[in-house]
């Protein structure tokens, strides 16, 4: 067994015997976490790094600040997202050079599937969260899959503990299927949307073996963008 | 469409219509069974290692890098090449350890001279810097393995960046790169990271002994428990000398200490 895991056959056949072809992909794990409010945005990810059962680093984050305002979190095949993250800076500091101004967040948006989709036969294997505050001022997150499809929500969770966390955020910011007529539900204000998030990571850390070490929370208003960090379980 | 009477497909190397098709770039879609590796134009090639370098070990203190790796180049299981240097010096600021397939750390090794010499030519006493070489790695890596035909190797790229920062960073076979204070290859992962993260202290940087006694005792460990590790190592400096120039030289080789005379006790195999 060598480091990289294949196993080592001669090129003849051998009955029996399997062998793996050189995988482009690898899971690099990892959470992200993205709320949107009236006029703010929170964005969160955890900073690990791993390949199978190896931490590479603990120490790295999945968030890109591709403008003022605007903030990508992006999980999945490593290799992947940097070669996006890459292309989107460029493509952004070119809109720039031409346009003398800044891309609006719903702009970036629409770059980015596209982008994304450019590589439908061979896609980033990335998941992928947009946010930002739009021109109207109003706090927005976008969600895409890993051929680019977007969607505008409210809330979203992606990454290895995407199925973990979505439900969660689904009951505490969607009060999805609660009796409502009852009580009047809270407006989603920035602190409960930071503490949200911060809760969600800390369950995420107990059951998925990719999440951990800590979490980067970025907030981002129309004053710019604030940055949190919060220690999680490094097991 | 027609030439000479003759109907000329509409495409080459796609799709058959109505055939089933296999995207590049995916594995063999549940054929477990299969033996070879076939692709759309029905040739065999092997993307498999043959000539290896093992572990690598990089390790960042307070005024720069530390990177170490053994001697040993191997074929398959057969010791081939004992003598051989993994840790390069490629400029006044840079060094770069290399584990994998050795071959393909030689052609790379090629390109990276000529981007060198390049530089010098410019003479205007700028040298680039690990953090560029690192970035200029994960994009050749990244598109090679983009086309299917991936160099097999996992590199330790270290040195002195601007502002006289020491870097230290990881770059593997697909693209894959980060930046840390401790980074390795191979098995070293296994048995050298452990190490040294426990001996890290919580508020400071390694200095460069605690940083040289760990790479001693990494090498042993991994002397003794990897099968594929020599006993004989060189290690890479690079730290900052003062304000304008740094230190930058491959040291070694270096024995590890080998213990074995607990062997008179062990009895019965």
């Amino acid at each position: 067994m060598n480091p990289f895991g294949i196993q080592e056959y001669p090129d003849y056949p051998i009955s029996g015997a399997m062998r793996y072809e050189f995988s482009p992909y690898e899971s690099n794990g990892g959470s992200i976490v993205g709320i949107a409010g009236d006029d703010f945005a929170v964005i969160a990810g955890d900073t690990r790094l791993s390949s199978g059962y190896n931490i590479h680093s603990s120490t790295q984050s999945k968030l890109f600040q591709l403008a003022p305002l605007t903030v990508l979190a992006s999980t999945g095949c490593w290799c992947d997202t940097l070669s996006l993250i890459g292309l989107m800076k460029v493509r952004l500091q070119m809109y720039e050079n031409t346009h003398l101004k800044v891309m609006t967040t719903d702009a970036v948006a629409q770059l980015l599937s596209i982008t994304m989709y450019n590589r439908r036969f061979f896609p980033y294997y990335v998941s992928n969260i947009l946010a930002g505050i739009d021109k109207e001022g109003k706090g927005v997150i976008y969600s895409y899959d890993p051929i680019g499809h977007c969607e505008r929500t409210t809330y979203r969770a992606g990454g290895t503990a995407g199925p973990l966390l979505q439900p969660v955020l689904d009951s505490q910011i969607g009060f999805k299927n609660m009796d409502s007529t009852e009580t009047q539900m809270p407006k989603l204000t920035k602190e409960r949307a930071v503490s949200i998030a911060s809760d969600t990571f800390i369950s995420a850390t107990e059951r998925d073996i990719y999440t951990g070490d800590s979490v980067l929370i970025n907030i981002i208003t129309k004053d710019g963008v604030e940055v949190k960090q919060m220690k999680l379980r490094k097991d | 469409m027609f030439n000479n009477g003759i109907v000329q497909p509409l495409w080459y190397n796609g799709p058959s219509p109505g055939q089933f098709y296999n995207f590049p770039g995916y594995a063999n879609n549940g054929n477990m069974k299969q033996c070879h590796e076939t692709n759309n134009s029905d040739s065999t090639r092997s993307t498999a290692m043959i000539t290896t370098g093992s572990s690598v070990l990089g390790i960042k203190f307070d005024q720069g890098v530390l990177i170490a790796a053994d001697t040993l180049v191997s074929y398959g299981s057969l010791s081939r090449f004992q003598n051989i240097d993994r840790i390069f010096k490629i400029n006044d600021n840079i060094i770069m350890g290399g584990g994998g397939d050795f071959a393909d750390i030689q052609s790379i090794m090629r390109s990276i001279d000529q981007k060198m010499i390049e530089d010098q030519c410019y003479a205007d006493n700028i040298a680039m810097r690990p953090k560029a070489l690192a970035t200029w790695m994960t994009r050749v890596l990244y598109n090679r393995r983009s086309r299917m035909n991936p160099l097999f190797i996992d590199v330790v790229i270290g040195g002195i960046d601007e502002n006289n920062e020491p870097y230290l960073a990881n770059v593997d076979l697909r693209g894959r790169a980060f930046s840390d204070y401790v980074v390795s290859t191979g098995f070293a992962r296994h048995l050298a990271l452990p190490l040294v993260r426990e001996k890290k202290p919580a508020d400071r940087d390694f200095t460069l002994e605690e940083a040289s006694e760990l790479i001693r005792q990494c090498m042993e460990v991994l002397y003794y428990r990897d099968t594929k590790n020599s006993s004989q190592y060189t290690v890479g400096v690079c730290k900052v000398k003062d304000s304008t120039s740094n230190q930058c030289d491959v040291e070694g080789p270096f024995q590890v200490d080998e213990k074995w005379s607990f062997a008179k006790m062990v009895k019965g195999y």
